[in-house]
């Protein structure tokens, strides 16, 4: 990110103005990833007319940069009429997308339209590892002949790698194959549970062996050394930062117009059918909430020493049922990165050693009590 | 490639920029490289008065020198330098015409 950006982010955070904002238009998708986090059902999308009501709100509002996401976009009949309408009301535009719908004759319009850049998702550069995932036979084949096609117009594409179980040895053939067709590459080490709760994708996250191996991957982190250097003791600037962007400067809403922080932390705050979006912005109970919340408000993070330099989604820390304790993937993470257990590892750690040793009960018994001891009274414990 | 401007010259905003106000500023991306501009308020007017239509003088003279306290002449000098250099990033189209403000609406391919 350039550091004017940075510097209006910065800006609209003291404005109190919704700077960047992701809209899913739909859910319905013509893949079955297997590790999606949706339900893929159409429950009653918004229509166009209240999708283009939704964007002049958002323009007013003050949203520069929109994130069109889904479901796959592409199946929305009115998707041009939509990304039209967004570019007479001059946000920067984003698209999400698997790419299999796109042809020349989109990839031009999308030209037309200056969009500002489509991130497709792509999983490994071989079909059978990636129409596996995908669940739809030819699909990167389809995806990468998009990918051609939109560079060959001259935009900007972002080639997303998610990395799971299925497709962990595949992400340096992602990334030459990005580098072969002109694309940007990200990788992303983190399967979501789903939006209901449901954690059986996360059983698809890689596991620290990979973990360990990326973050020592100079092509992808930069300098090894200093981003897998121990932590730094976490300072009073420290524990009064921001846990990140979501609620403060960015915001999401579903295709059913409901409105949460992040595409990632499904806390509703409103629907935008009920409401306008600037009033679920400054009104929300929930999005206040969310604000109020400090590095120093979290329960065991705020005494972890990675507390400065976790990349902790509080999102994922909701959906493991506390918006304010850890996100277990992230402290994870953490710890591949540094070796240094985090402290919500090391409580958990202890919790596996004492369930795998029912015999090793903790007793607590008194001490006979001795005149003018400091131990009278009290209670002392031994490990058995 | 260099760009000159009279103050005959006709602005308008290129339809291929994203462009949002934070607060006094105006905040331009361009469309070609994602190059990021912020405009300070006097700039801000020209960019918002930039139709095609209005010549740069009539720009200066009804919407800068009649807010500003600033002298014509200086005011246009400025104007110029600023028109140059948002057209030399292909964030203002210029002409010694009117120009049409296309708005990406309106351009005619469709898939």
């Amino acid at each position: 990110m350039s550091s004017l950006m940075m510097e209006m982010g910065e800006r609209a955070q003291t404005l109190g103005v919704p700077f960047t904002a992701h809209l899913d238009l739909t859910y319905r998708c013509n893949e079955k990833c297997v590790h999606c986090y949706l339900d893929h059902d159409d429950h009653g999308e918004m229509t166009t007319v209240e999708i283009k009501h939704l964007l002049k709100e958002m323009a007013d509002a003050g949203v520069f940069i929109l994130t069109f996401s889904g479901g796959e976009i592409f199946l929305r009949k009115d998707l041009f009429e939509i990304l039209e309408y967004a570019r007479e009301l001059t946000f920067c535009i984003k698209l999400k997308t698997n790419a299999v719908l796109i042809r020349e004759v989109q990839a031009a319009r999308l030209r037309e339209l200056a969009v500002d850049s489509i991130q497709v998702s792509i999983y490994s550069h071989r079909p059978e590892v990636h129409d596996a995932i995908t669940k739809l036979p030819g699909s990167l084949k389809r995806s990468v002949n998009a990918i051609r096609f939109l560079k060959s117009q001259g935009l900007k594409v972002v080639m997303a790698n998610v990395l799971m179980t299925e497709n962990m040895q595949d992400y340096e053939g992602v990334q030459n194959l990005a580098r072969e067709l002109g694309a940007d590459f990200t990788l992303d080490p983190t399967v979501s549970p789903m939006m209901d709760g449901d954690r059986s994708t996360v059983a698809l996250n890689a596991g620290d062996a990979v973990l360990r191996k990326l973050f020592r991957d100079q092509g992808l982190v930069g300098n090894v050394e200093e981003f897998c250097s121990p932590p730094v003791a976490t300072d009073e600037g420290v524990l009064d930062s921001l846990p990140c962007s979501a609620g403060h400067t960015a915001c999401y809403v579903s295709p059913y117009g409901e409105f949460y922080p992040c595409v990632q932390f499904p806390l509703s705050c409103g629907n935008v059918r009920q409401q306008r979006f600037i009033d679920i912005w400054r009104d929300s109970p929930q999005l206040k909430e969310v604000r109020a919340i400090r590095l120093r408000d979290l329960s065991s993070c705020s005494k972890c020493a990675h507390g400065g330099s976790c990349t902790r989604c509080p999102g994922l820390a909701f959906l493991e049922g506390n918006m304010r304790g850890p996100s277990t993937a992230d402290c994870e993470k953490s710890f591949a990165r540094t070796g240094v257990p985090s402290v919500n590892l090391q409580n958990k750690m202890l919790a596996k050693e004492e369930k795998s040793f029912p015999e090793r009960l903790v007793q607590i018994q008194l001490v006979p009590a001795i005149a003018g001891s400091r131990l009278s009274g009290m209670a002392t414990a031994s490990a058995l | 490639m260099t760009i000159e401007t009279s103050s005959k010259t006709y602005v308008a905003r290129s339809p291929r920029v994203a462009a949002r106000m934070l607060g006094q500023e105006m905040l331009v991306m361009s469309g070609t490289d994602s190059t990021l501009f912020t405009l300070n308020p006097t700039a801000t007017i020209l960019w918002q008065a930039a139709d095609g239509a209005t010549p740069l003088h009539e720009i200066v003279e009804r919407r800068i020198c009649a807010d500003f306290d600033v002298k014509p002449e200086e005011a246009m000098r400025d104007a110029r330098a600023l028109t140059e250099d948002l057209a030399q990033h292909g964030i203002l189209l210029t002409s010694e015409q009117p120009l049409a403000t296309a708005s990406p609406a309106k351009e005619p391919t469709r898939p």
